[in-house]
């Protein structure tokens, strides 16, 4: 922001001085937050270091070590059980149909909020983050009230024979409803902050809507899309408690990688447990890294725009 | 290109953007809308670009109507005051967008493309800057490569909103030169949104002066400075001293002090005195319509500057040749050489 300021305000000598200064006052403000003594910084950092490395190393060890612990051929064949597969196969699929509708839902909504005035939009922005304010579990709820037998929908699509509760599509529904804002929060500031001006000249230059959203508008928030997508499905994959509900537990129909995972645990079949976990911690990983990468590009977008 | 605009209105809410406006851009002409913010002038070149619609009134085109067309019909350049440019397209992609979003029947081979794309780049002097991004210019290079491809469609109109705005006072100056010589080798009829009357009258043929969303005057350079319509024209174009005075049976009062001005054909009733700071002459004390007392001076450039307090009380700043000998707490006589009265 700073930057983009100073340069559409005109950059006359005194400016320049008076930002050297500036400059130099936030150099030296730097320099005096580091005079605290060594042993302090030292002890600051350990505690650090040692938080982490017990709630956060030490247990994504501990997942592999359990995976392992009957060496690598047990790990793969507990993988390759039927019940095991199914999980793989199910959470795939209820990852793929929500982020895919999370995709389209939340671009939508981040276009029309950031891109147009209307009336409630405060409120809509405030109902994208529901997901996120509501315990799972109720999220799971309300698909049950909706859809289960005795509710709201339950008779008629009873006599229309359509399985929603106990199926895929009530698992995908509710991780779809859970995994909402990722996309739409991603994009809502990113758009807002590059505002409509690049589509208008876009516009003005004879492109027509589509030409203008996959050639101006989509290329701007790829980054931001891809961001969005990323946590959305780590979120998807990883849902537990809105799909338990729905879920039925029905042993190599409706259960997913989370709740497999419980239920073999609770029967002690720990190894099988801990690997179908390490392919969630897996995930977990690959999604911190590729997490890493976007966050670095989208910074670069953000100073391409403010220079 | 003719443009016809006829009583055009656009609320905001309970606010007028455009109460009104009716203009006659003629073909190839340079036309300044020049105004303070919020006077209705970029939501003028807005509505006639087709970024914007109005709640009524009419545009036209050569006699068609334009508002039955949208932004993509309109084949009209406009080129934006933070200049838009698509960030993650190099300039020579930014300039080629408007051909190669042509249709398919009439687009352009890539050969012709790249042909017209050199051109412009040569027209607005940066094809060494074919393969930079947009965040690797400087202001005045993004506004050139910003009405480069605005040129590339072959507009019918070239509209620009502040388009030095975000410049610097160096760089603007070398644009507003440059844009009226390109405007010549082109002659597409243009409009240029600005707030800053020095560019409106340095740069269009004409110049139309617009405050809170109605037009004031129409006119020439010289016409809008030399012979302002009103009241809202005399200060806003040029530096002007400003007097409240009363006018009544054929006399001019400041105050209770009756001035030697004509007040034939005014209005009597509360009016308001503008005189140009140069044109307000400095002579000997009882000599003249104002009598004051010189505050301060300063030399500014070719003239000095005086601070004077009126006998009526108000206090005025005024220009004068840097040879004449003023000083602080001389007394001197005031004659203005030109002045205009507007009722108030």
């Amino acid at each position: 922001m700073t930057m983009q300021i100073a340069d559409t305000v005109s950059l006359s000598a005194s400016d320049a001085k008076a930002r050297e200064k500036a400059r130099a006052h936030a150099a030296a403000a730097r320099d005096n937050l580091r005079t605290e003594p060594r042993a302090v910084r030292i002890a600051i950092i350990t505690l650090a270091i040692m938080f982490l490395t017990v709630f956060v190393v030490l247990p994504l060890v501990v997942v592999f070590a359990q995976a392992f612990s009957r060496g690598i051929l047990a790990y793969l064949a507990a993988l390759a059980e039927p019940e095991a597969m199914a999980a793989i196969k199910l959470t795939l699929i209820v990852a793929a149909i929500s982020v895919g509708l999370n995709l389209v839902f939340g671009l939508v909504a981040a276009w029309a909020i950031a891109k147009f005035e209307f009336k409630g939009k405060t409120f809509l922005i405030t109902l994208i983050d529901l997901p996120f304010s509501v315990s799972p579990v109720i999220s799971g709820l309300v698909f049950v009230l909706l859809f289960g037998a005795q509710g709201y929908f339950g008779s008629w699509l009873r006599d229309h024979d359509i399985q929603i509760l106990f199926a895929v599509p009530g698992i995908a529904l509710a991780t779809t409803f859970v995994t909402f804002p990722f996309v739409a929060r991603a994009l809502i500031p990113l758009m807002q902050e590059q505002g409509t001006q690049e589509e208008e000249a876009a516009i003005s230059l004879g492109a027509s809507g589509l030409q203008t959203f996959f050639r101006v508008t989509l290329p701007n928030i790829k980054w931001g899309v891809l961001y969005g997508v990323l946590l959305c499905n780590a979120r998807a994959m990883g849902e537990f408690g809105a799909v338990s509900v729905v879920s039925g537990h029905i042993r190599g129909e409706t259960n997913t990688m989370p709740l497999l995972v419980e239920i073999l645990y609770n029967e002690y079949q720990f190894v099988a447990a801990f690997a179908i976990a390490s392919l969630l911690a897996m995930l977990a990983l690959i999604t911190l890294i590729a997490k890493t990468v976007l966050e670095r590009h989208l910074d670069e977008g953000e100073d391409a725009s403010d220079h | 290109m003719t443009i016809e605009v006829r009583n055009l209105v656009k609320k905001f809410g309970s606010f007028a953007a455009l109460d009104g406006v009716d203009l006659k851009v003629d073909n190839g002409e340079l036309l300044a809308l020049l105004g303070p913010s919020g006077s209705g002038k970029t939501t003028l070149l807005r509505i006639i670009a087709g970024l914007d619609w109005p709640d009524s009134g009419e545009v036209s085109f050569n006699g068609e109507d334009a508002l039955a067309q949208g932004a993509r019909e309109r084949h009209v350049g406009f080129v934006f005051q933070h200049y838009a440019l698509f960030r993650h397209m190099t300039v020579f992609e930014n300039v080629a967008f408007g051909l190669r979003v042509q249709p398919r029947a009439v687009r352009k081979d890539e050969a012709t493309i790249r042909a017209r794309v050199k051109e412009l780049l040569d027209l607005v002097q940066l094809d060494w800057l074919a393969d930079r991004y947009p965040s690797q210019l400087s202001g005045g290079q993004r506004q050139r490569i910003a009405l480069a491809r605005a040129l590339a469609i072959e507009p019918r109109i070239l509209l620009l909103d502040e388009p030095f705005g975000a410049l610097d006072a160096k760089v603007r100056k070398e644009l507003r030169r440059w844009l009226r010589s390109l405007h010549h080798e082109i002659n597409v009829t243009s409009i240029f949104v600005t707030h800053d009357q020095e560019e409106a009258l340095e740069v269009a043929n004409r110049v139309v002066v617009m405050d809170k969303g109605r037009i004031e005057q129409i006119g020439s350079p010289d016409d809008v400075y030399e012979t302002p319509a009103t009241a809202f024209v005399h200060g806003f174009i040029g530096e002007s001293i400003e007097l409240p005075v009363q006018v009544d049976g054929g006399v001019i009062r400041l105050g209770d002090r009756p001035l030697q001005l004509t007040a034939e054909g005014l209005v009597p009733g509360a009016s308001k005195l503008f005189v140009r700071r140069h044109d307000m002459l400095v002579g000997p004390p009882g000599t003249g319509a104002f009598e004051g007392a010189v505050q301060h001076v300063r030399n500014f450039g070719p003239v000095q500057r005086a601070e004077v307090a009126l006998s009526g009380g108000e206090t005025i700043e005024i220009d004068a040749p840097r040879d004449k000998e003023l000083r602080a707490g001389d007394t001197i006589g005031l004659n203005p050489r030109r002045y205009r009265i507007f009722a108030a």
